[in-house]
């Protein structure tokens, strides 16, 4: 488990969070959280976002700007449906192509979900999701093991650390061909492995990759929904105590403020 | 009126596990005898006036844009549909 104190224990309301370990100079970073018809997770990842010491911006897929953000976050849900595969039409979005643009510049871009997948059909990262091998939704507290933890997403985590976050999906099997997955393993590329169970049969059990420059990620699990204690997963401090997924969202922020 | 058809596979070597749970489906039903099934796409793409070879091209294009992920996907067929399809 991991030994990160929690920043926000009490579930304080926003705006009457105790500053206690707030990153300094974060109040002024913009995170955008894009919304697509059928994100479902965009308000967790904004509160997320907000509990993190920035300001949560929504952004909404019609629109062409990426107002003056400094950092996205592509939740998750079912946009569109999920109609003709997962992601592939979210991608067409007017919003997607200031996204990839921004991305390509180096601007962080976090993919959880449905937002992982749009980034494989964006081309952003490589390989696909398709159906767990099992058929089935799955829905459960899933251990992970931090390999890269130099991304723009991941640099509060120590490589190796095991963090347990929620997983919930019914396409979250990764695939790529062989020489793509090799090549993810021999760059380090591999951001998180699924430890103790494979919950979705992805290949050589992987929960999340990056591009190559480190600061696009994506992610199968679900961070955002282990940032409150109280609402978080279920640890060793108690009930929905566990605040693992914090440190993607403060990574970030301390990786913009460097 | 013309219309294209479009066919997109999983690709061989892609688990698919929809196709997998069809196939129990059918076991269960009492129709045995497939030693397995694979599910894919069919889209049928209308258009204005006769299908041309520009026509053609554009839904080929279409075809590996967005009507299929060609890291899971084969595109199978892009073809001028028969008078039976077109009636459909």
């Amino acid at each position: 488990m991991s030994s990160r104190t929690a920043m926000a224990t009490a579930t304080p309301l926003i705006g009457e969070r105790s500053d206690d370990g707030a990153i300094p100079g974060a109040d002024a970073l913009r995170v955008g959280v894009v919304q697509f018809p059928g994100s479902l997770d965009e308000r967790d990842a904004q509160r997320a976002v907000t509990l993190s010491g920035a300001r949560a911006v929504s952004l909404w897929h019609g629109d062409e700007s990426l107002s003056d953000v400094d950092a996205v976050i592509l939740p998750g849900g079912f946009s569109y449906g999920d109609y003709l595969r997962c992601g592939a039409i979210a991608r067409f979005a007017p919003l997607m192509t200031a996204v990839v643009d921004a991305a390509k510049g180096g601007m962080p871009v976090l993919g959880i979900c449905n937002g992982f997948q749009v980034l494989c059909e964006s081309h952003l990262l490589p390989g696909a999701l398709i159906r767990n091998d099992h058929q089935h939704f799955i829905c459960r507290d899933q251990d992970l093991a931090m390999e890269n933890v130099d991304t723009a997403w991941t640099r509060d985590y120590t490589s190796g650390e095991t963090i347990t976050i929620p997983l919930k999906n019914g396409e979250g099997g990764f695939v790529a061909d062989p020489p793509t997955l090799d090549e993810l393993e021999g760059e380090g590329r591999v951001v998180a492995r699924y430890s103790g169970l494979n919950p979705n049969g992805s290949q050589r059990d992987i929960a999340g990759i990056t591009n190559a420059a480190g600061n696009v990620v994506g992610l199968m699990p679900h961070p955002e929904h282990a940032v409150e204690a109280g609402f978080g997963t279920d640890s060793a401090d108690g009930m929905r105590a566990g605040v693992d997924g914090q440190g993607f969202f403060t990574s970030v922020l301390r990786s913009l403020l460097v | 009126m013309g219309r294209i058809v479009v066919e997109v596979m999983p690709k061989p070597e892609i688990l698919d596990p929809q196709g997998k749970a069809i196939g129990t489906g059918l076991e269960r039903l009492g129709l045995s005898g497939f030693s397995g099934v694979r599910q894919g796409k069919l889209f049928h793409l209308s258009i204005e006036g006769e299908v041309t070879a520009d026509a053609l091209a554009k839904a080929r294009e279409a075809a590996t844009s967005l009507l299929s992920n060609p890291v899971i996907e084969d595109v199978v067929s892009v073809r001028e549909a028969d008078d039976a399809e077109v009636s459909r």
